[in-house]
């Protein structure tokens, strides 16, 4: 475990020290909520009908702005290869890589959205399931986004490639965590959609680093 | 016998039809001189080893 | 069959006939499908759009089907390093992605004069539409990639993934159309499909699938020869 808290501890100082990551992402997600009035008209009562939807697509597309970076940097230093030969397995290494990504993008987004929703009109006593929400879907984004990272290592395309890989794959977080939210708000029941969000997220995270060290492992070859 | 009298549904069906028409002889013609050109590619490459005495 | 997926020339001379012979039977049950397609009467209730469920139903078919093959060839690639399984992978690509987007194509073409609207977000349109986006990343993937090999293990990754996917992506639009009560659901001609629908619907299908085979062995065949002809270049210049 100690291997482990290790590569946390590397990870985390990587995102926190470079500091660009968390506030590139709040930006982007600041950004395209203000886009999105000016896109769908002012009118209070369409807005306020989308708000937690796009609010929740937003954080979505703002996760994967610092995947790129994921794997990218260590690859391309030659860390990445020091780490395939070092003592903790490959899996460990995306496992601590994509957990540091959620715990230092993904939480401030999180806390960000229900300002967000709230903004685009959406009612305010939605804020505690969106932050359930959005922390729950980030960790599916971020795990889900980092097999996209680690299969486009040493192409030529990057960041879009990343995005277009990735799409499918964020769709059922997108869907589950919307369709959680908008329950909520109807009076509904959500527990059924968070139950499905943390299922999937967890099944990303217990999946995931299996596929990006194999994804490593051929970049590496 | 055969009925091609589409009425007022004539521009969704006909479009569709013909949209599978292009794609199919385009996945066809792609896919047959791709075939081709690789195929004499080999040839060619293979003709001048078999020509040439080996050195 | 194992022989087949490893041994270039046995793959080769077996696909030799066999793709002809797939074409020519694809011919056959395209043409007959089509006959049997315009003397089938107009229904009830769809009138004459009736034939577009046609070639809808079995675009549609095949863009799953195609998945399950590229899948299955990207696992035997992987796990089995056998090279006619990758180059089986990469071939079936394209032409998934071509039935995707007739699915796609011809869905909205039927659903417009249908419910009126161009699109419908329900399970089955939904899915094949992120199927189609897959098709697409996956396409991306294999050109962004300059390392032959590299690429295409990286794809079979990816379609792997995509595999374990695609039914979470079918559930969850379910589940959001259970919530939706309003949407319409989409049923392909109803429970009891009349022989006259039924005939012409499966021969095409049939059609379809025959002609993916037949298409599918020849992009392998061509694959199996760029890599000879790569092969000897190198030998040439070396």
């Amino acid at each position: 475990m100690t291997g482990l808290r290790a590569l946390l501890g590397r990870e985390l100082a990587l995102s926190w020290g470079r500091g660009g990551g968390a506030l590139l992402a709040l930006a982007f997600y600041l950004a395209m909520a203000t886009l999105l009035p000016l896109a769908a008209g002012p009118e209070p009562a369409r807005l306020a009908a989308v708000a937690p939807g796009s609010a929740w697509l937003a954080l979505a597309l703002a996760s994967l702005l610092s995947l790129e970076r994921l794997f990218e940097r260590d690859y391309e230093d030659g860390a990445l290869d020091l780490l395939a030969l070092g003592p903790a397995p490959l899996e460990a290494v995306a496992f601590a890589k994509c957990l540091a990504q959620w715990i230092t993008t993904s939480a401030p987004l999180a806390l960000m959205a229900p300002v967000v929703a709230t903004a685009l009109g959406a009612p305010p006593d939605l804020a505690p399931i969106t932050v359930v929400a959005a922390l729950a879907g980030g960790l599916g984004f971020s795990f889900c986004g980092g097999i996209g990272a680690a299969l486009s290592l040493g192409s030529r395309r990057g960041g879009v490639l990343i995005a277009v890989i990735v799409l499918p794959l964020f769709a059922p977080p997108v869907i589950f965590g919307a369709g959680a939210i908008e329950a909520f708000g109807a009076g509904l029941d959500w527990k059924t959609g968070m139950a499905l969000l943390g299922a999937y997220s967890l099944s990303a995270v217990a999946v995931g680093p299996f596929a990006m060290a194999a994804a490593c492992r051929n970049a590496l070859s | 016998m055969l009925d091609f009298d589409a009425g007022k549904y004539a521009p969704y069906v006909w479009p569709a039809y013909a949209l599978t028409a292009v794609i199919f002889t385009g996945l066809i013609a792609d896919s047959l001189a791709r075939a081709r050109r690789w195929k004499r590619a080999v040839a060619a490459r293979e003709q001048p080893a078999q020509e040439a005495p080996p050195n | 069959m194992i022989a087949i997926l490893t041994n270039p020339q046995r793959f080769m001379a077996l696909s030799a006939w066999a793709a002809p012979t797939l074409g020519a039977i694809a011919a056959v049950l395209g043409l007959t499908g089509l006959w049997f397609d315009f003397i089938a009467p107009p229904d009830y209730q769809q009138g004459y759009t009736v034939h577009l469920m046609f070639i809808h139903v079995p675009a549609a078919w095949l863009s799953l089907f195609v998945y399950v093959c590229l899948g299955a060839a990207s696992f035997i690639g992987l796990v089995f390093r056998a090279p006619i399984a990758d180059a089986a992978a990469r071939a079936a690509a394209p032409l998934g992605a071509g039935f995707t987007f007739l699915a796609l194509a011809t869905g909205s073409l039927w659903g417009r004069p249908m419910w009126g609207t161009w699109w419908v977000w329900d399970a089955r349109l939904t899915s094949v539409l992120v199927l189609f986006l897959f098709y697409l990343g996956y396409l991306a993937l294999q050109s962004a990639i300059d390392d032959e090999a590299k690429a295409s293990r990286a794809c079979a990754i990816l379609a792997l993934v995509g595999l374990i996917n695609l039914p979470i992506v079918h559930f969850s639009v379910v589940w959001w159309n259970t919530l939706h009560q309003g949407a319409s659901v989409f049923r392909a001609g109803g429970p009891a499909m009349p022989p006259a629908y039924l005939v012409p619907l499966l021969t095409l299908a049939l059609a379809y699938t025959a002609a993916f085979g037949s298409l599918w062995l020849v992009r392998i065949r061509a694959e199996v020869w760029r890599r000879r002809a790569n092969v000897l270049a190198l030998r040439a210049a070396g």
